[in-house]
């Protein structure tokens, strides 16, 4: 079998009379559905129930932060879609933040409010797909083909925004790369005042589902000290009923202006962190319509023009500096003052950071990725001993991991 | 929030001077240098000392400056959520140093140290297993090092005649091409080519 022992048939021992019982080594991943990518786990059980469970990974390393260092700022901002592919925007945010702060720049209002607007679409676009493939991960099929419907209209409004689907590249250090045209705001509204009744529909298709109930309820438990002791963020803490969540707490772009409740679990199960998910969907819409409110009186530049930022596309046509500087910023790049900033965003996954070390040239000294999902996944041990095997698969889904982000 | 940060500084400085050796504030953000030999006994009074209470660890990792006798930084950040608070500690290390690993005060830096082990090739003390964690099975070297080539060492392809995967030295059919786009009338430290005859001609 798979540790190398002879197959287990259950033959009772000739000299003894006893039955021989010994635990199964199994290796679940790394090309398994419900491992959410190309996790490997080494689970140790004993009959059904999970003794050890190891988690390796790096299958999907692609040396982000060494080729971060070769690169210049701007060119580095795509690599921030391809971390957490299912919430791109959410990760160049963080990033423009941390150069922004460097160099000391102020976002113009405009530019900050359609920040808040497509972070939001990314956190409902997250946690769509978490809830819904984790429903499929224990037995339910419907919920993902419901939740990809919405999912692909929120992708329109990302592909009408900056022409792609996921690969966005539309936050810049600086503001926002181009301007939302009016009929789009009023697109993303009519599909704010539809989305309440999908909610309604998801949570008559699960909530008060049986058998997701029994799959959910009671799995996975994480207390407060679990949460200290593994650096948890995100849902992972406010399932278990810490209200703390960074656009609340240490409130960056223009958080502070929004009403927004955030939402907690009492009892830090699988099935709190399900209900925390759905809820900060529906605040996540309530954000979005907001902000729609809030772009319509502020109309202005989408970028704070300076060094950082291309100019106009008129002006090239008539001013030689203006050529100048386009080429050069998309040669050369601009250069970010020497000195370290750590820069946190509330990603979907939990707290998004990026660690960035500048030495004055036009390129990163140092960048480190703080991926929510490396922290979480990390916990798996801790998480899962005691549990079926079947409950791993429930686990690793409301762990919400995405190996973009946990490999870099 | 700075007389805050001011406040805890001098706060840490006076309850372990024999961790710290400097802090200061920059941009908003306490950055406090302490003594390698000392980190996880302060890293245990940040978490315990109730005006401190820093019990979220929120990464670890490191950065190489290879002309420095102390090659390497150990960067740690921390957050407590309970006094709304980040810190900074810094490490500096020579390459053959061990640093004492802090898994017995946050379990959470297992793997955090693991990648900086796996990076770097910094060694943690203490640390109950030191593997690789996102390099390949067998992967040799530290590929964050400065001295290390972007490309790598090595190559993996599936071999059709023997069936299996298989490494070999990176060939590249092109030159791997760098350019840094300096101006050369700002740091640049080349000579533009023609530039060398000017000084012979004076």
């Amino acid at each position: 079998m798979m540790d190398g022992s002879k197959f287990d048939d259950g033959a009772i021992d000739a000299l003894s009379g006893e039955q021989k019982i010994r635990n199964f080594n199994i290796n679940f991943g790394p090309q398994h559905p419900a491992a959410h990518g190309v996790l490997r786990l080494v689970i140790e059980l004993d009959g059904e129930i999970v003794e050890r469970c190891d988690p390796h990974i790096g299958l999907l390393h692609r040396g982000t932060e060494k080729l971060m260092e070769s690169r210049t700022y701007l060119q580095n901002l795509p690599y921030f879609d391809r971390l957490d592919y299912v919430a791109p925007m959410n990760q160049e945010h963080a990033w423009c933040l941390a150069i922004e702060k460097l160099c000391e720049i102020e976002v113009p209002r405009r530019a900050s409010l359609i920040r808040v607007l497509y972070s939001e679409i990314g956190r409902v676009l997250s946690h769509l797909l978490n809830v819904t493939t984790q429903a499929l991960d224990v037995g339910a099929l419907t919920p993902p083909l419901w939740g990809f419907e919405q999912r692909e209209q929120l992708m329109i409004f990302y592909e009408r925004a900056c022409g792609a689907r996921l690969h966005a590249a539309y936050f810049r250090p600086g503001g926002v790369h181009q301007d939302l045209p009016d009929d789009l705001l009023d697109d993303i509204d009519l599909w704010a005042l539809e989305f309440p009744n999908f909610m309604a529909d998801m949570h008559g298709l699960l909530t008060e589902n049986r058998i997701f109930k029994q799959r959910n309820a009671d799995i996975g438990v994480v207390t407060e000290e679990d949460i200290l002791n593994y650096g948890f963020s995100g849902v992972m803490v406010r399932g278990s009923g810490l209200a703390w969540d960074l656009r609340r707490a240490q409130p960056y772009e223009c958080y502070d202006e929004f009403e927004f409740q955030v939402p907690v679990g009492k009892n830090g199960d699988c099935y709190d962190r399900y209900l925390c998910r759905m809820e900060e969907m529906t605040q996540s819409v309530s954000i979005i319509r907001q902000a729609i409110v809030k772009l319509r009186e502020a109309t202005g530049d989408v970028m704070a023009r300076g060094k950082l930022s291309p100019p106009k596309r008129g002006d090239m046509k008539t001013s030689m500096e203006a050529l100048i500087h386009h080429f050069k910023l998309y040669t050369e790049g601009f250069h970010v003052p020497a000195g370290e900033v750590y820069c946190a965003v509330e990603a979907p996954k939990g707290e998004f950071g990026v660690y960035l070390v500048a030495d004055g040239s036009n390129k990163p000294y140092r960048a480190k990725i703080r991926a929510p999902g490396f922290l979480h996944l990390q916990a798996m041990d801790h998480i899962a001993v005691g549990h079926q095997l079947a409950d791993v698969a429930a686990i690793i889904g409301t762990l919400d991991v995405v190996f973009g982000e946990i490999d870099r | 929030m700075s007389e805050a940060l001011q406040e805890l500084g001098t706060h840490i400085e006076l309850k372990r001077p024999d961790c710290v050796l400097d802090w200061a504030i920059e941009r908003g953000e306490l950055n406090v240098t302490v003594a390698p030999a000392n980190i996880a006994g302060l890293v245990e009074f940040l978490k315990t000392d109730p005006n401190c209470r820093f019990s979220s660890l929120v990464d670890i990792t490191a950065v190489d400056y290879p002309e420095r006798i102390k090659r390497f930084d150990v960067i740690y950040h921390f957050l407590s959520m309970y006094r709304n608070q980040r810190i900074r500690l810094r490490l500096h290390v020579r390459e053959e140093d061990m640093v004492p690993s802090i898994v017995d005060v946050h379990a959470s830096a297992n793997w955090f140290e693991r990648e900086v082990y796996d990076m770097f090739g910094l060694l943690f003390s203490g640390h109950p297993d030191l593997r690789r964690i996102l390099t390949d099975y067998g992967f040799r070297g530290h590929p964050l090092r400065k001295d290390f080539p972007t490309t790598g060492y090595t190559e993996v392809r599936y071999d059709e005649v023997e069936k299996r995967v298989v490494y070999e030295p990176v060939s590249l059919i092109q030159e791997y091409r760098q350019f840094d786009f300096m101006s050369p009338w700002e740091g640049a430290k080349y000579v533009l080519p023609g530039d060398e005859k000017t000084e012979e001609a004076k």
